[in-house]
């Protein structure tokens, strides 16, 4: 439409030369516009974990049957728990190193529950690409520090779990738990 | 776009006159890839890549359209459903090693492909846009292949798709919420199987759509050749109809020999004994990689082992994790800018003698990588991996912009006739544009 064809309709205003037309337009393109986005809002949500997914339970672990130097693998969130019972010497070794040395500084103190130095509960995901570490079974490799070992990257954990060596950037993460009686834990 | 001299489509039977005058998809086909494509006389078995490339994607549609009627995607069977497919559907065993060993095949021709382009500059202007919807493809493949070997949901699937998705909670801040929203859980489960089968299903197709715009590109400047000299005129140049679709053809046959002698011989050659393992999320296999075609990003990934942080200090400016990610994904983007950093105007490596000897170190680098990726991570394969990595990025950022610079090319024939013959018979060559 010209802008006489505006004129003769009548719909212009000719002062700023917008027709009512060009609202219209406007409007009705920036409406669509944001229906489109909000259609978006689904269509991305659903990627996310669904309700049954994070109902998962929480997982009480017993760990009265693990002997001091002994670790097992319990089960939380469909990934694996490293419950660790750590010896007088490697709560020592974990205790000497100054926390200028790491790559993500906590204390053993800080990772563990008051009073309970001894249980080390990690989750057993190793923080650079999620592969399970070794070190929990007899006989598997502990790594250059008595911790854990990752097979997939090479990252190296301490006797605290703290990455030491290799390309994972954080520590062995603790999930929330509490200790529900001195023999059972209650994870997450 | 075709050359003025492109065989015109006539139609003779009156029932395609009558479709050629209401829907001309014939005549389409003989422009693109019939007598009405005129081609460079001079295309060696390089130039068969494509066409085996578009041979493998079809060959990968059809067998996984077919393993998708037997296969259910559901974590409780679907490690059972492959084994089903391999003892119990009839030919089963067959379809399904025609599909795995299918990527493989797919993946030999498209690096093949790849690498004629790096050396004969089939990159270069004004080629770039079909260069740069190859690289497109490519990493559509790639996340194709990936998802795909998820599906048989057997040990070495699991942990790919843990270790594979576990590379995007390395962006800073959004990283693991991202990494929570791809699997649609906090390891890969039931949701991330099943959105992976869907769009494995559907990614072949948006290759296939990827695959028309890179040939509709192709048509336009119409084919490179092995002397990078441009079409000047007839003589230059055959029709696609006989001359190539015989060649191709020939290179075929011979694909389908050495493709069915590995199908039938060597099915689990370039598999991994693990994957006939059930996924378990609570163990990791000793000695996970994946597969081959991947190795090379894959020891550029693992080449990266400590933070960059401010010298003398502890602060880190980017953790190592990160750093090995953004090098893996670099090592493919960079070929997006390849048509700008390489600024020779002269196309094929026969005629740049510099350019031939880094071309060749550049393939050895990126062997040596591979063969580093599929080692364990442990020395010498690490230190190994940080110099081709190293080299790989200097070849690209150096050394190419460098000799594209100072190089003296030897001089380039007249045309591709002369090329071909020693001398240019037509006595009144067509000016070139």
């Amino acid at each position: 439409m010209t802008q006489s064809e505006a004129a003769e309709t009548g719909l212009g205003s000719e002062a700023s030369g917008v027709r009512r037309r060009d609202f219209i337009e406007v409007a009705a393109v920036s409406a669509a516009g944001v229906g489109a986005l909000a259609a978006l809002v689904p269509l991305i949500s659903q990627m996310s974990p669904s309700a049954d997914v994070l109902a998962e339970a929480s997982t009480e672990v017993d760990i009265s049957a693990i002997a001091v130097g002994q670790a097992i693998k319990a089960v939380f969130r469909k990934q694996p728990v490293f419950v660790r019972h750590l010896t007088p010497e490697e709560i020592s070794k974990a205790d000497a190193v100054p926390l200028s040395e790491l790559r993500d500084p906590e204390t053993l103190e800080q990772r563990t529950k008051p009073g309970k130095t001894q249980w080390l509960i990690t989750m057993g995901v190793c923080t650079h690409l999620g592969c399970v570490p070794l070190g929990t079974a007899e006989g598997e490799p502990k790594g250059e520090f008595g911790g854990y070992f990752c097979p997939c990257h090479g990252s190296q954990y301490d006797t605290a779990a703290r990455i030491r060596k290799g390309p994972a950037p954080k520590n062995l993460v603790v999930p929330d738990y509490a200790f529900t009686s001195p023999t059972v834990v209650k994870i997450g | 776009m075709s050359f003025p001299w492109a065989n015109e489509y006539k139609p003779s039977h009156p029932a395609m006159v009558w479709l050629d005058e209401k829907l001309p998809l014939p005549r389409f086909v003989f422009n693109a890839v019939g007598a009405g494509y005129p081609v460079p006389r001079n295309l060696n078995y390089m130039w068969n890549f494509g066409v085996l490339a578009g041979f493998c994607l079809m060959l990968q549609i059809v067998t996984g359209v077919i393993l998708a009627m037997h296969y259910a995607a559901d974590t409780s069977v679907a490690f059972n459903s492959t084994e089903h497919i391999m003892r119990d559907v009839n030919w089963g065993w067959m379809l399904r090693y025609a599909h795995a060993n299918g990527a493989s095949a797919f993946f030999v021709v498209v690096y093949a492909h790849i690498f004629r382009g790096f050396y004969f500059g089939s990159y270069k202007a004004p080629r770039e846009m079909i260069w740069l919807l190859g690289v497109v493809i490519f990493l559509l493949m790639m996340a194709t292949a990936f998802m795909g070997y998820v599906l048989p949901w057997g040990q070495m699937s699991f942990w790919g798709a843990q270790v594979i998705t576990g590379l995007f909670s390395a962006i800073p801040l959004v990283g693991d919420a991202l990494h929570t929203w791809l699997l649609g859980g906090f390891a890969p489960d039931q949701a991330a199987l099943n959105r992976f089968f869907s769009l494995h299903f559907l990614l072949p197709f948006v290759i296939l759509g990827v695959v028309i715009l890179h040939i509709w590109a192709l048509h336009i400047p119409g084919s490179s050749n092995p002397t990078g000299v441009e079409v000047k005129s007839e003589s230059d140049t055959v029709p696609f109809h006989p001359y190539y679709t015989a060649k191709d053809g020939f290179g075929l046959a011979v694909f389908l020999f050495l493709y069915c002698a590995m199908l039938f011989f060597f099915p689990n050659a370039l598999g991994h004994p693990d994957n006939y393992i059930p996924a378990n999320p609570m163990q990791t296999p000793a000695h996970i990689v994946p597969e081959w075609y991947f190795w090379p990003f894959y020891a550029i990934l693992r080449a990266f082992t400590a933070d960059l942080t401010i010298p003398f200090t502890h602060v880190v400016l980017v953790p190592a994790k990160l750093l090995g990610v953004l090098a893996m994904f670099s090592a493919i983007l960079v070929w997006f800018a390849l048509p700008w950093l390489d600024t020779s105007p002269v196309r094929s490596g026969h005629y740049r003698p510099t350019f031939r000897k880094i071309y060749w170190l550049l393939v050895i680098d990126v062997v040596i990588l591979g063969y580093c990726g599929g080692s364990p991570a442990e020395e010498p394969f690490v230190m190994i991996s940080q110099i081709a990595a190293a080299y790989y990025f200097l070849h690209f950022f150096i050394i190419l912009p460098l000799v594209s610079l100072i190089e003296t090319p030897q001089p380039l024939p007249f045309s591709i006739t002369e090329s071909v013959l020693g001398k240019d018979v037509e006595t009144t060559p067509a000016p070139a544009e």
